[in-house]
């Protein structure tokens, strides 16, 4: 009977939600694809789609108002009168155009958007607690910070967020990327350090009094220097966990 | 002038009256709150005040009283009281003491809103009150959710009031292919507000109910779940989006008509494209909203296409409105600047709005003050003008005098340098820098500061132009020179009574000719 519902519970989820809600998961072997680099290179074609149709419509607009404005002569309109076949198609081309470049757009978009819900299977899963005001992450082998991330360059990190209080949303401007992270769901996101630096994390979901103050940051750092870290701030919680399992949170 | 004769009023001009003195009063406060956020941004670190939470109230009062005191109370309060009944030709609206109800329960939500200045704990939620925030909060989440509730039930009797009117009292030989633009537009955004309110009304009592009765709808601890309340809250929120939409550009359609001397560049793609495809579409596109929430992804991309696909009913709106310029005769006076501000506003705020529709570009751009900058260009400031804009349209019939020309340019011109150097400036450092929105303090981004000064100072530009404007309203309606009954000209019907109409609106009912339209220019 178990087996029955579960199988029931699954195929009601594939109908309802399609494969796409299944987090995706690609083959090692493929090449990682930059969600930010994705980011930038669409922002800047749709940037370019929207200034043209912006000029070309305030450059009609202004040439009406300049070439229509009342003078001697000029006192009454004389708009013409549209024929039948005339207003149809001042619906219908126009109608096409703008859905032409909506599909256009919407299909860039899909594809980005992949990009960005499809994590690599060679990654580093981090778990994430966001609370008033903090974000609490947890490492695979139980290592714990609060408002520093440390990830090592060149290699996929993936968030599973979720919140104890209110919402909030761990957003990495340098990265592209945000998510909402809610009490009761567990929600992810995924980013691709590269190069050794710093980069601000800050909430943007509004969370209480001190939301505009619940800051933290991603260090990105050198492979090897983030290994030698790692196993010694794991060596650390293996020893404080020795004689009592105290340590709260089981990873997931 | 009787005190008592406006408090007891029936009469839809003095309701309408009613309405405009209130949601203006409610704008004057709410633009109060932003340039004290503006005054508290210039700088980095605590500015006017030390306390996070007087800024978060700000920011509560800021929203919900401008969008619900006083955009959608002008919109389909003011105008369409006022000018309804005339545009149709009719004596008065429907259910006149309903009508009468409806504004004095709109004063209860007003004066409700601005208890929060007066109350310890003022709500802190913001205008969308998310939970589970707003039901910790000590803040008080139940002022908000009466005032939502009161001004939402005000809005819908003013509905049922104003599709009756319509439907049943046009004037003799006024068919339905005769209507302004405008009747259309407010027919539009009220059968909008009949079918969303409930939900808002639902969302907010609910919220209330968690915080003050122990239930748990939106508390996953006990089975609830906190995104119904997101969904259900822009269920309502997004239509509102049209429901303010819809009557601001049919004032902007009928300015335009007049001054250009035009009838509408195909109406009926205006009528049946563009306002019922709003009207059909506007349920379908909330998830837009909700983009970073954790929402299925097969619902975020479904809603990205119905998002996208609102260019549509839009475009035909603004191919119609610019259209009418053709072969027109156009002139320039005040009302007329407002509306092609609102023209060049609107451009700027629905292409920027094309980004925000692809969820994919949302993960970097929601939340930020590029989403802020956006929806003040085609909402909050298009929506503005529109209503100024109208003001001065109808402002010689309804106070029989003319305003100030000179003053009205000036006012015109210094609040459209000035809003644009807000909100371009917002739109700019949001998408380049990531900044978000809400933020009381932004030490993080220090590379803001310069760009937060300016946009303080253009506030303070806009501020000084919307002074302007409410001055010369007053001293227009107090000793401006008479101004006749149609000054600009227009063979729409409410011009055909006098200035100011009296109770009734015509000595005897109007009826129109088979030839007469309201934009038949030069045939009266």
């Amino acid at each position: 009977m178990p087996e029955f519902k579960k199988t029931v519970g699954a195929l009601l989820a594939l109908a309802a939600a399609g494969p796409a809600l299944a987090e995706k998961t690609i083959p090692t072997a493929a090449r990682i694809v930059d969600p930010a680099a994705g980011w930038d290179h669409l922002w800047r074609d749709v940037l370019i789609d929207i200034t043209v149709i912006g000029i070309i419509f305030a450059m009609i607009t202004a040439y009406l108002i300049w070439k229509y404005r009342r003078r001697p002569g000029n006192e009454q309109g004389s708009a013409p009168r549209l024929s039948a076949a005339a207003a149809i198609g001042w619906v219908v081309i126009p109608s096409f155009v703008f859905m032409a470049d909506d599909f256009y757009l919407a299909a860039n978009g899909w594809q980005l958007w992949n990009t960005f819900r499809e994590v690599p299977a060679d990654r580093l899963e981090v778990q994430l607690e966001s609370g008033m005001y903090s974000w609490d992450y947890t490492y695979p082998n139980g290592v714990q910070t609060q408002n520093e991330l440390k990830v090592p360059a060149g290699k996929p990190v993936l968030l599973r967020m979720t919140s104890r209080d209110t919402l909030h949303n761990h957003y990495i401007p340098d990265f592209r990327v945000k998510e909402d992270s809610m009490p009761g769901r567990i929600t992810y996101l995924w980013f691709y350090p590269q190069k050794p630096g710093t980069h601000v994390v800050t909430c943007t979901e509004y969370c209480g009094v001190m939301h505009s103050y619940m800051a933290g940051q991603v260090v990105v750092l050198p492979p090897a220097e983030y290994q030698a870290w790692y196993e010694a701030e794991g060596a650390k919680v293996k020893k404080a966990a020795a004689p009592a399992e105290t340590v709260g949170k089981t990873p997931a | 002038m009787n005190l008592k004769e406006w408090i007891f009023t029936t009469d839809h001009k003095r309701v309408g009256i009613l309405y405009l003195i209130g949601s203006i009063a409610a704008f004057g406060v709410a633009g109060i709150m932003a340039l004290l956020m503006r005054a508290e941004l210039s700088a980095i670190g605590p500015t006017v005040t030390a306390d996070p939470t007087t800024y978060n109230v700000w920011l509560y009062a800021h929203g919900a009283i401008m969008i619900l005191g006083f955009q959608i109370p002008a919109l389909t309060g003011f105008f369409a009281n006022y000018c309804i009944p005339l545009m149709i030709g009719a004596k008065d609206v429907a259910f006149p003491r309903v009508n009468a109800l409806s504004v004095w329960l709109f004063y209860v939500g007003v004066i409700l809103a601005l208890l929060t200045f007066f109350i310890p704990d003022p709500p802190d939620v913001l205008w969308t009150g998310y939970p589970p925030y707003s039901t910790i909060t000590a803040g008080n989440t139940a002022l908000y959710t009466f005032t939502v509730l009161i001004l939402g039930f005000a809005s819908i009797i003013g509905g049922v009031n104003f599709l009756t009117t319509v439907a049943f009292m046009r004037a003799p030989g006024l068919t339905w292919g005769k209507l302004n633009i405008f009747v259309w537009c407010i027919l539009g955004a009220f059968v909008m507000q009949l079918i969303f309110v409930p939900v808002l009304g639902s969302a907010v009592t609910l919220i209330s109910f968690d915080k003050y009765l122990g239930t748990h709808f939106f508390d996953p601890a006990m089975g609830g779940d906190v995104l119904t309340y997101q969904n259900l809250f822009w269920f309502y929120s997004h239509p509102a989006v049209y429901v303010i939409f819809l009557p601001f550009i049919g004032v902007v359609f009928e300015i335009i008509a007049t001054f250009a001397r035009n009838p509408v560049f195909n109406y009926k793609a205006a009528v049946y494209g563009g306002i019922g495809g709003i009207v059909l579409i506007s349920g379908e596109v909330w998830i837009h909203h909700l983009y970073v929430s954790g929402m299925p992804d097969w619902l975020r991309i479904g809603q990205m296409v119905s998002t996208l696909l609102i260019s549509v009913p839009v475009g035909l709106l603004v191919i119609s409105l610019v259209g009418t310029l053709y072969k027109g005769a156009i002139s320039f006076e005040t009302p007329m600047l407002y509306a092609l501000g609102v023209v060049f506003l609107f451009l700027i705020g629905g292409l920027t709005g094309i980004p925000l529709a692809i969820t994919a570009l949302t993960v970097n751009l929601s939340e930020t003050y590029y989403v802020v900058g956006h929806f003040h260009y085609v909402m909050a400031v298009a929506g503005t003008f529109a209503i100024f804009g109208g003001v001065y349209y109808w402002f010689p019939k309804m106070s029989g005098r003319m305003y100030n020309e000179l003053w009205g340019k000036i006012g015109f011109w210094v609040t459209f340098v000035g809003v644009n150097i807000v909100f371009w400036t917002m739109m700019d450092i949001g998408a380049r820098i990531g900044l978000p929105r809400r933020y009381y303090d932004y030490a993080q981004f220090p590379e803001a500061a310069s760009a937060q000064h300016l946009m303080t100072i253009g506030a303070a530009i806009l501020g000084v132009g919307f002074v302007i404007a409410l001055l010369n309203w007053i001293i227009g309606a107090a000793k401006g020179p008479k101004a006749g009954d149609n000054p600009w000209g227009s063979p729409s019907l409410e011009w055909s009574t006098v200035s100011p109409p009296p109770h009734g609106n015509w000595p005897s009912p109007p009826s129109v000719s088979e030839e007469w339209s309201p934009y038949a220019h030069g045939r009266r």
